[in-house]
Order: C-alpha cells, then sequence, then structure tokens
C-alpha cells in the first residue's frame, strides 16, 4: 500500500466486497490519491434561495452573490431562468444577472430549462448555463412533466444554440442515489443519463443526491458505474445533508476521483421532500473538510461565514452550517 | 488481513446525555433540567431493545461536581440489564469503582486526556497523576474481574492547547492499555478533527498499538464526525461510541452541537453493508422518547428527515 497523502485509499466497490472495507487487500492499482485542488460549485443564490420560503429582493441576492466573489468561489450559480409562474424566487432573474459584479476568473452560470429560458439567460448577459436532468423516470413526470427522453430532446435544442454561441452548458442529474417516488435508482440509469448528457456536450455533469438518502456505499457504486462512461474529471457531485450523510459521501466520492464539488452557504435550501429537514450541505462545512485535508479550494473561509451570516440574517434564519454555529459561539 | 470491519459495535454514550463528561463539572453545575431517574431508566430500558450491545449507564462521579449523576445507584440498580448487553459506568477514582460495585457495575471506564492543560483544568491533576489513579481502579478491577475501558479526549485538539501531537495520543493510549484497559476510545473532544487529522492521529497510534483495541468518539459539533468514523473504519477501526438524538452538546461553544447522533452513525453503517445488530427505527423512538422528556430537538438528521419524510423513504434496515 502506498501512502502519499494521510489516507490515500481507493476501495474497490464489487458485488463481493459490498458493505466491506478492506485495508491490505486493496492492490496498488485502487488505490487514488486525494485531489490536490477541489473546485467548489456555489449553488446557494440559486437552489438554496429557490428552496427557502422567503422571498429575498434582488439587492440582498446581488449582495449575496458579490460576497461570494469575494470569498473567492470560483462557480456561483447566479440565478434561474425558469418561468417565475413556478418560482416566484427567481423572478427577478434579469434584475440580478445584471447588478451583479462579476469578478474576473470567477463564473456565473444559470438554469435554463428550455430554449425560451437559454434566449432570456443570454439577453440578460449569461455567459454560463445549466440544464437539469433526472435519473428517475417518475421524478422527471413529476417535476417537469416529461419523461426523462423528452427532457434531453428539449436540452438538445439548448445545447445546439449554446454551441453555436460558445456558451459551456453544464448538466445536472437528480436523484442519482435515489428518488422519492420510485426509491432506490440503478446505477446503471445513472451512468446511461450521464452519458447522454456527455454526449450531447455538457462540459461537466453534476450528479445530485437530490433526498440526501445516499450513503458512502451507494456514492461509490454509482460513480463506479458512470466513471465508466463519463471522464471523472468531468463529474461533480452535489449532496443533501438532509439525513447527514453529505461531508461522508463527499469524501467518498473524493477517494473515486472526483474534484468538484456543490455546495450552498449556510446550508441554504430545505428539502422539499421532507418538510423541516434539511437539504443542500453547508459550504462552509465542505471547505473545513477540504482544509483539513489539505486540498486546495481558494476559498476565505471566515469571508465565506460571512456571506453566510448575511443571507441568514436577511432570510431570519438560523445557519444549518456547523461550523458556523460552532465559531459563533466560541 | 487487515479486514476493516464487517461489523461494528456501537458503544452508546448515554453519559452524554448527562452533559457527557466529568471533565467539565463546573461547566455542569450550569442550570442544567434534571432527568429524573425513572426516565433514565427507562431511557437505558429502550435503548437495550434496540440492538445496542454496549450502554454507557451511569457515572460514579461525585455528586458534587455532576449533580446529574447523584442517582447513580438507583439508576444502574433500576435498569433491566438484557443477558447480551455491557453497562459500562464511569469511575474517576478509587472510590467511585468501589461504589459502582456495590451497585452492580460489571464493567468500569476511565478518562485520560491526550493534553496537560485539559487534564488539569477539569480533573485537578496532571496527565501523569491521572494515571496513578486510574492504576489503582484498575488494579481493583482486575482483582475482581471487572473489564476497564479507557477513555483519551482531546486527540484531534484540546479547546485550550490547540493541536496536539499524535505522538502524544499514542503515549497516553500505550499507557493506558499497559495498564490494563481492554479498549481505548479516542475522543475529539471539541469536534474541530477533520478526516485528515484523524487519518493521522490514527496512524501514529496504530504503528504501536492494535487496531481492534481501539474506538473513536467523534463529537459533530464542526459536522464533521461522520467523514471523521468513515475515515476510522478504513483504517480498521470498528468500534464507534455515539449519543442517541446527539444528545450532549459542546461546553466550548454554547449551542453549538456535539455528540454524533447514533441514528445518523446507524445509517451510514447501514448503507455501507456493515452489520451492527441495531434497530434503527427503534433507536429513533428511544430518541424521541428522550427529546420528549428534555422538551429539546433531536440533534439527529435522521431522525428529523424520518419524522417530516413519506414512510417509504425510511432507510433503516
Amino acid at each position: 500500500m502506498v501512502e502519499t497523502i494521510p489516507f490515500t485509499l481507493c476501495f474497490l466497490w464489487s458485488r463481493s466486497y459490498l458493505g466491506a472495507f478492506s485495508l491490505d487487500g486493496v492492490s496498488k492499482r485502487f488505490i487514488c490519491p486525494l485531489p490536490e485542488r477541489v473546485k467548489i460549485v456555489e449553488v446557494g443564490p440559486r437552489d438554496g434561495l429557490q428552496n427557502e420560503k422567503t422571498i429575498v429582493p434582488a439587492e440582498v441576492k446581488i449582495r449575496l452573490i458579490d460576497m461570494l466573489s469575494e470569498a473567492g468561489l470560483p462557480v456561483i450559480e447566479a440565478t434561474s431562468f425558469v418561468s417565475p409562474k413556478w418560482v416566484p424566487q427567481m423572478a427577478d432573474q434579469e434584475e440580478v444577472m445584471r447588478g451583479i459584479q462579476r469578478k474576473p476568473g470567477v463564473n456565473y452560470p444559470v438554469l435554463t430549462p428550455n430554449l425560451k429560458g437559454y434566449r432570456a439567460a443570454v439577453t440578460a448577459g449569461a455567459k454560463e448555463v445549466a440544464i437539469f436532468g433526472a435519473a428517475s423516470e417518475l421524478f422527471s413526470k413529476k417535476n417537469i412533466n416529461c419523461s426523462v427522453e423528452e427532457s434531453l430532446q428539449r436540452f438538445e435544442e439548448v445545447m445546439k444554440a449554446a454551441k453555436q454561441e460558445g456558451i459551456p452548458v453544464r448538466g445536472y442529474i437528480s436523484c442519482v442515489l435515489g428518488c422519492p417516488y420510485e426509491g432506490k435508482v440503478s446505477p446503471v440509469k445513472v451512468a446511461e443519463v450521464a452519458k447522454r448528457l456527455y454526449s450531447m456536450g455538457c462540459y461537466e455533469i453534476s450528479l445530485g443526491d437530490t433526498i440526501g438518502v445516499g450513503t458512502p456505499g451507494g456514492m461509490a457504486e454509482m460513480l463506479e458505474a458512470v466513471k465508466k462512461e463519463v471522464p471523472i474529471h468531468a463529474l461533480a457531485v452535489h449532496c443533501h445533508d438532509t439525513y447527514g450523510q453529505a461531508l461522508a459521501n463527499i469524501l467518498v466520492a473524493l477517494q473515486n476521483g472526483v474534484s468538484v464539488v456543490d455546495s450552498s452557504v449556510a446550508g441554504l435550501g430545505g428539502c422539499p421532500y421532507a418538510q423541516g429537514a434539511s437539504g443542500n450541505v453547508a459550504t462552509e462545512d465542505v471547505i473545513y473538510m477540504l482544509n483539513g485535508l489539505g486540498i486546495h479550494t481558494g476559498v476565505d473561509l471566515p469571508k465565506l461565514m460571512d456571506a453566510g451570516s448575511y443571507i441568514c440574517r436577511s432570510l431570519n434564519r438560523r445557519t444549518s452550517s456547523k461550523v458556523a454555529q460552532a465559531t459563533c459561539k466560541l | 488481513m487487515g479486514n476493516a470491519p464487517i461489523a461494528v459495535k456501537h458503544c452508546l454514550n448515554y453519559g452524554a446525555l448527562m452533559g457527557d463528561s466529568p471533565w467539565m463539572p463546573w461547566l455542569l453545575q450550569e442550570k442544567k433540567e434534571m432527568v429524573p431517574t425513572e426516565v433514565k431508566i427507562q431511557l437505558i430500558d429502550m435503548l437495550s431493545q434496540t440492538g445496542l450491545s454496549v450502554i454507557e449507564a451511569t457515572s460514579f462521579v461525585s455528586s458534587k461536581w455532576v449533580a446529574q449523576m447523584a442517582d447513580h445507584t438507583e439508576v444502574l440498580r433500576g435498569i433491566n440489564k438484557l443477558p447480551h448487553v455491557r453497562y459500562p459506568v464511569l469511575t474517576p477514582n478509587l472510590q467511585g469503582f468501589q461504589a459502582a460495585v456495590e451497585a452492580g457495575a460489571s464493567e468500569v471506564a476511565v478518562f485520560g486526556s491526550a493534553s496537560e492543560t485539559f487534564s488539569k483544568r477539569n480533573i485537578n491533576c496532571s496527565i501523569e497523576e491521572s494515571m496513578r489513579r486510574f492504576e489503582q481502579v484498575i488494579t481493583a478491577a482486575k482483582q475482581a474481574g471487572i473489564p476497564v475501558r479507557g477513555y483519551v479526549s482531546c486527540t484531534l485538539g484540546c479547546p485550550y492547547e490547540g493541536d496536539i501531537q499524535p505522538a502524544q495520543v499514542k503515549k497516553v493510549v500505550k499507557r493506558l492499555l499497559e495498564l490494563g484497559c481492554y479498549e481505548v476510545s479516542l475522543g475529539d473532544t471539541t469536534g474541530a478533527g477533520t478526516a485528515g487529522s484523524m487519518a493521522a492521529m490514527l496512524r501514529a497510534v496504530t504503528t504501536e498499538v492494535p487496531v481492534h483495541a481501539l474506538a473513536v468518539h467523534c463529537h459533530d459539533t464542526y459536522g464533521q464526525a461522520l467523514a471523521n468514523i468513515l475515515t476510522a473504519l478504513q483504517m480498521g477501526v470498528s468500534v464507534v461510541d455515539s449519543s442517541v438524538a446527539g444528545l450532549g452538546g459542546c461546553p466550548y461553544a454554547k449551542g453549538a452541537g456535539g455528540n454524533v447522533s447514533t441514528e445518523d452513525v446507524v445509517y451510514m453503517l447501514h448503507g455501507l453493508g456493515i452489520e451492527t445488530g441495531v434497530d434503527l427505527s427503534k433507536v429513533i423512538e428511544a430518541g424521541e422518547f428522550i427529546c420528549q422528556a428534555l422538551n429539546r430537538p433531536t440533534s439527529s438528521k435522521v431522525a428529523q428527515a424520518t419524522n417530516k419524510s413519506k414512510p417509504s423513504l425510511s432507510r433503516s434496515d
């Protein structure tokens, strides 16, 4: 066993080993060093706020995004060009896009569910967009009223337009570790959808544990399947902390070669499937773990916590970040 | 072969209910709600039915320091001891040990620290002096055929000293094992540890201590506990301490989390296919019971999610 930095273990997940970790039994070829750098994709201003009941004014969103830019986050999901009829929190999408101070070197992707949303996004100045698929048929039908295949066809239109205009597209897949309607989701299905999005032209695929039911075992198994179809550098994980498993799941993802992690400042955004339960993993807690592992993120944790305090005051809610809770009380 | 665990033994840190440990007696004097004896007994009895194999029942610290523990004898005599479950109790010194044995204890625990300052501030003596006290307890325990578990606090950081050297942790662990402890639980007392520091500490300790004699006792103050436990499992540790409903806050960060919750740990272990013998739904029930009795919300995310969501989402095995 070669150890270059603490715990450079990558465990092989095969049927016979399912549930067992083997130390001495792991041969050299399965050892994956942890990444030296991890890119954090901050989804608080969009995914986070979208799932908060309190509607915050555009100037608060703008200020939040500007503070996050100052904290060193390289990617900040700014808003969503979904119809305000469905997501009233994002009705001020254009005002936000125009109001933020874009820091050089920072990307500000926006969600675009269809061609119409894409056009509006580009008109408002978007330089990167994101599309959302699902690994579960029922989830796709219940949430966007169409099958997974139909949604991918809609996205083809967006992809085509984005390619012509040189606008990168990030793909999201929800329900990769479980679905609120279907229950278990097959890793093979996740891999199929990931492959489709990647071959359509998405530069990166974010794999979302939408209801937070995943555990490290399921995460490893899913990644093993997806890695066969999409190169690891193009994969990200988007873990929800509804069952407290997010950091452990992220750790396993890193051990499996993933180096892009989505998270939400202050853990904004609850879980719509478990009223009152938590949702997104808190960026502060992720950064704390990565700092402790010696992994470079470029994020200034105190400034990040300032941004978290700011948005929690504006929302009149307590932070979901344990690091923020502990640090504020010490 | 250094196999990581197929099965994990849970040591339920019921002591967390009592404000966690005897290290901070003056903090425990704060106005904490006194839990009636019958509630403690009922909680332990409910936990005994969950499949947990070790339940830390009470503490024989002087009630002058830890008022919550004044009923230790009553609790130990009142619980329904199941044959396959062990009920260790904390015994800081020989006097406490003798009282514990009289009350029917068949396993005891002693608490050391990897930090000199922490030891002095909390039990008014150096690490070396505390070891001499424990030696008396362990000698008496050996004669009585009573196993002794050791705890070491501050293994991943000290609220006073900051970083703690892994070599120092190893020294204290070795001492406790040489004195006769059958197992040593490594505590991340402030919860400041990360997967990185956990791995570094365990690597150092296991150069001279067999991993089967180690347990981890992680606090979730910074949200790192499950990742730290996972790291420990990957390094061969197969004993994990936790606290139902995540009871027991952090005395160093008022209002912040403390112990990792048993429900969340069991959820992770079951998802990994690791056997614990624990019925998660019964642990959740015990957690609900004690939270109602204490009039406080659970700190377990699994309990929060399970209470608020559709039954089909439950992952308990």
